[in-house]
């Protein structure tokens, strides 16, 4: 007969702290919590005795003071008595519009870069992937440099368009690339515009309606539409009736030559435009890398599947392999995106005024708040990542594939 | 029994014949690669015509190129109005564009070292230096040459160090032997546990800078052997590679602290790791130079100055080792879970499992990936020219174009600069893909 007993009570002891794994972890999440206190306090302490040495404070009044400088390029109004707080509004929406731009062009750039490198023509493939490793192998601050130089050096100024014989001419009467930037027709809206806006947008969600309707068709009774020109058709056609109904109200104010430079139109600043090149043709490259990688991760038996079932080139490329390429690409797509915003910050190198140049930048300089405006264009960034990931996060969680 | 025969019977075999000119050759790839479809065709035809735009207008420009002039008017007096590239701004800067243009240069009344054969100070320093990066980073890009190699790349910073800084010669000297003691204090404590070997030895290290930091006289840079050079001096290429060096080397292992903190059952330090990662990937390293430069001041004691190029080396080493440990942390992920139950089931701990089982593999994986973020990197220690230190873009865009002799030579410099980084750049990247090839074990 065998008698159980109880296992022995172990006392604690101090020396379990360091060697039992029950307690181990707990020893050294305080360890570290003090030393995270203790270089926290060391390093406050050290910012608070500095600042008050150097007879300074952390306030944020600076931002409703006047700014007293002047933004060349701007998206709402803005002069020199403007805020401080306007001017870094001004730059953010500076950076938003150049990493929008850059974010479209880059994405084409990319894509076409992407599915060239895969293409049969040797030549072809050859130059893309030649593209792909110079600008991929090149700081993009370079890039950036040397089309803000081709804008400066190599286009012509606006005294070259004057004379009987212009040594430079506009590009279609309407667009005229000089050194100072390039000039483009701006809309005017005359009365009775609202209305074409309108059906333009409604005729865009017309389009969508159809295509719905148009696949809802084919699944529910097989007969298939047709897609392409009659979605052209819905886009463009209520448009340009109503346009012409209600008398052409849209006008294109053209840039023209008076005096010295140009006026009317709409201007878009040099450096604007070598960002906004630069950042596209740079990123561009990584797209395509990515492009390619989500193409090839596609296995050759799913294609020859498709064709297995009677799918033509066409519709295996629209329904079987880019819906899970998409899958590979979207992920560094977005992070690429991210990487372009992240990017445009190089906008000071060149003076385009975007928030690192207006709130990190002169504003830093003119009022000395060096602390207050890094914070603030630290958290501008980390807002713009972190709704950039949220957004990802959504979106890979749509597309994951769903396994038991 | 009929006579008759064949008239006639092949009795050797008819060799084949070759294939017609249209399935073989140049021709057949041609049709294949280049001409397959009439898209296919187009497309060729404007690839061809983009080549010629590109060459036609760039290969003689570099062949008219003027090599040995002194200043802009010159070479456009030289080249008399055709189109060629002004180099001779190239040989002229060389030393500003690798060096900086405050790097103390030898001359006759310089003093000299080392049996009276070397200037104490003098481009001889950071070049000698430049030679000994690859002596001592070879044991470690190529793991087939013998380890002991890797004594000289232990030794390789403090060298580098002196090479590069001078000074006095016990600073490097003193940074060594507390290196070395606290190797020695490591290796005694980690039988019995790997944390104590680990903050033993780091203790050990920091008792021993200190206690010596103490014996260094105040004035011991008077009359070094090597003349001292304040971090302030340095610059051009130089600059760059010095950043890139430093930094990735100090962002790997920080990176994979950070990656095994991630991954911690440990919920503070977790969060800490998590915090830090995703802050420093959510701003532009700009905004970190910036602190660097600005902020990062008011945070170390007072009455302490530190040199902005190790403020530079903080932010960006922090920058960096954010993006290292999510690289590693994919490695890491990547392995199969039973890997880690594996080293459970041996019966190892937490250190001897990541080391010996664990980050082997999780760090192979992981190889691609951080040679990626390295070139990253590389690319922008360019921006630290925005913050006014004098890198090869800051050379450019400051001193040299600024200068009443090169100003207006754009294409020729940024050309050159591009040149060197699209050099080291591709090299790292192919030599990535030569390690990926090597170290593929999986049977393919």
């Amino acid at each position: 007969m065998t008698i159980m007993t109880d296992p022995p009570q172990e006392s604690f002891r101090l020396s379990m702290l360091l060697n039992d794994t029950r307690y181990r972890s707990y020893t050294f999440q305080f360890i570290a919590l003090i030393v995270l206190i203790a270089s926290a306090a060391f390093l406050m302490s050290n910012l608070f005795s500095n600042l008050a040495a150097a007879g300074l404070n952390i306030s944020y009044q600076f931002l409703g003071s006047p700014a007293g400088y002047d933004i060349n390029q701007t998206l709402i109004a803005y002069d020199s008595q403007s805020t401080n707080a306007r001017a870094a509004l001004v730059g953010i929406l500076n950076t938003l519009l150049v990493a929008f731009l850059a974010c479209v062009t880059a994405t084409i750039f990319g894509v076409i870069a992407g599915v060239l490198r895969l293409s049969n023509n040797w030549l072809v493939s050859k130059l893309m992937s030649f593209y792909v490793e110079i600008f991929r192998n090149i700081p993009v601050l370079i890039w950036i440099i040397i089309i803000f130089t081709i804008m400066i050096a190599v286009l012509p100024g606006p005294r070259a368009f004057r004379g009987d014989e212009p040594s430079a001419s506009m590009v279609l009467n309407a667009v005229a690339f000089t050194n100072r930037g390039v000039y483009i027709p701006a809309p005017v809206w005359g009365p009775g515009s609202l209305v074409v806006v309108a059906t333009f947008i409604l005729s865009v969600f017309g389009v969508f309606a159809y295509r719905r309707y148009a696949t809802k068709l084919l699944y529910d009774t097989g007969r298939l539409l047709p897609m392409g020109w009659p979605s052209l058709a819905i886009l463009f056609v209520p448009t340009l009736l109503i346009y012409f109904i209600m008398g052409m109200p849209i006008g294109l104010d053209y840039p023209e030559l008076k005096g010295f430079n140009f006026s009317g139109g709409i201007k878009v600043g040099g450096p604007l435009i070598a960002l906004w090149f630069a950042l596209s043709i740079y990123t561009g490259a990584f797209i395509a890398e990515n492009v390619r990688a989500g193409i090839q991760a596609i296995s050759k038996g799913q294609s020859e599947a498709a064709g297995a079932l009677g799918l033509r080139q066409g519709r295996i490329m629209n329904l079987v392999v880019l819906p899970q390429a998409l899958r590979v690409i979207i992920p560094p797509l977005i992070s690429q995106y991210l990487n372009i915003t992240k990017n445009s910050s190089l906008a000071i190198a060149v003076g385009y005024a975007d928030v690192t140049a207006t709130l990190g930048g002169i504003t830093l300089n003119q009022t000395g708040r060096a602390i207050e405006c890094v914070l603030l264009l630290m958290l501008f960034y980390l807002t713009i990542s972190l709704s950039i990931s949220a957004i990802m996060n959504v979106y890979n969680n749509s597309v994951k594939l769903k396994e038991r | 029994m009929s006579d008759t025969s064949a008239a006639f019977v092949r009795t050797e075999q008819v060799p084949p014949s070759p294939p017609p000119s249209s399935a073989t050759g140049p021709y057949k790839w041609a049709k294949d690669n280049l001409f397959s479809t009439w898209l296919y065709g187009l497309l060729t035809f404007v690839s061809c015509y983009v080549i010629y735009v590109i060459l036609g207008n760039t290969l003689p420009w570099i062949f008219a190129g003027v090599w040995n002039t002194s200043s802009l008017a010159e070479c456009r007096e030289v080249l008399d109005g055709v189109s060629g590239g002004c180099f001779s701004v190239l040989t002229e800067r060389w030393n500003q564009l690798l060096f900086g243009f405050k790097y103390p240069q030898a001359t006759e009344d310089t003093p000299r070292t080392v049996l009276g054969l070397l200037p104490t100070v003098g481009y001889w320093r950071p070049s000698l230096t430049f030679l000994l990066f690859f002596a001592a980073a070879a044991p470690v890009l190529f793991y087939k040459l013998p380890r002991k190699l890797l004594l000289f790349t232990a030794i390789f910073p403090f060298l580098a160090y002196y090479l590069i800084w001078g000074g006095t010669i016990m600073t490097p000297i003193l940074a060594l032997v507390g290196t070395v003691v606290g190797y020695f204090v490591y290796q005694r404590l980690v039988t019995g546990s790997f944390a104590a070997g680990f903050f033993g030895g780091i203790a050990a290290a920091f008792v021993v800078w200190i206690i010596g930091g103490m014996l260094i006289p105040e004035n011991a840079n008077e009359g070094a052997m090597l003349q001292a050079v304040p971090s302030r001096d340095l610059g051009g290429f130089m600059l760059n590679m010095m950043l890139g060096v430093a930094c990735v080397s100090l962002s790997v292992p920080l990176g994979i602290a950070l990656a095994l903190g991630r991954q911690s059952d440990m919920p503070l330090i977790k969060w800490i790791c998590v915090i830090f990662i995703e802050f420093i990937r959510g701003v532009p390293l700009i905004t970190l130079l910036f602190v660097a430069s600005v902020m990062l001041a008011y945070f170390f004691p007072p009455g302490t100055t530190t040199d902005l190029f190790l403020r530079v080396v903080i932010m960006i080493t922090m920058f960096s080792a954010a993006y290292i440990a999510e690289v590693i942390r994919g490695g890491l992920a990547a392995l199969p879970r039973g890997q880690y139950e594996a080293a459970d089931s041996l019966g190892l701990d937490y250190p001897q499992a990541m080391r010996l089982i664990i980050l082997p593999q999780a760090l192979k994986i992981s190889i691609p990936g951080i040679v990626n973020v390295a070139v990253g990197l590389f690319k922008d220690t360019t921006l630290v020219s925005v913050i006014s230190m004098f890198d090869l873009v800051g050379m450019i865009r400051g001193p040299i174009l600024a200068s009443t002799e090169w100003n207006g030579v754009y294409w020729e410099l940024l050309g050159f600069a591009a040149l060197l980084f699209f050099v080291v750049c591709y090299g790292i990247s192919q030599y990535s893909q030569w390690l990926e090839r090597q170290l593929a074990t999986d049977h393919r």
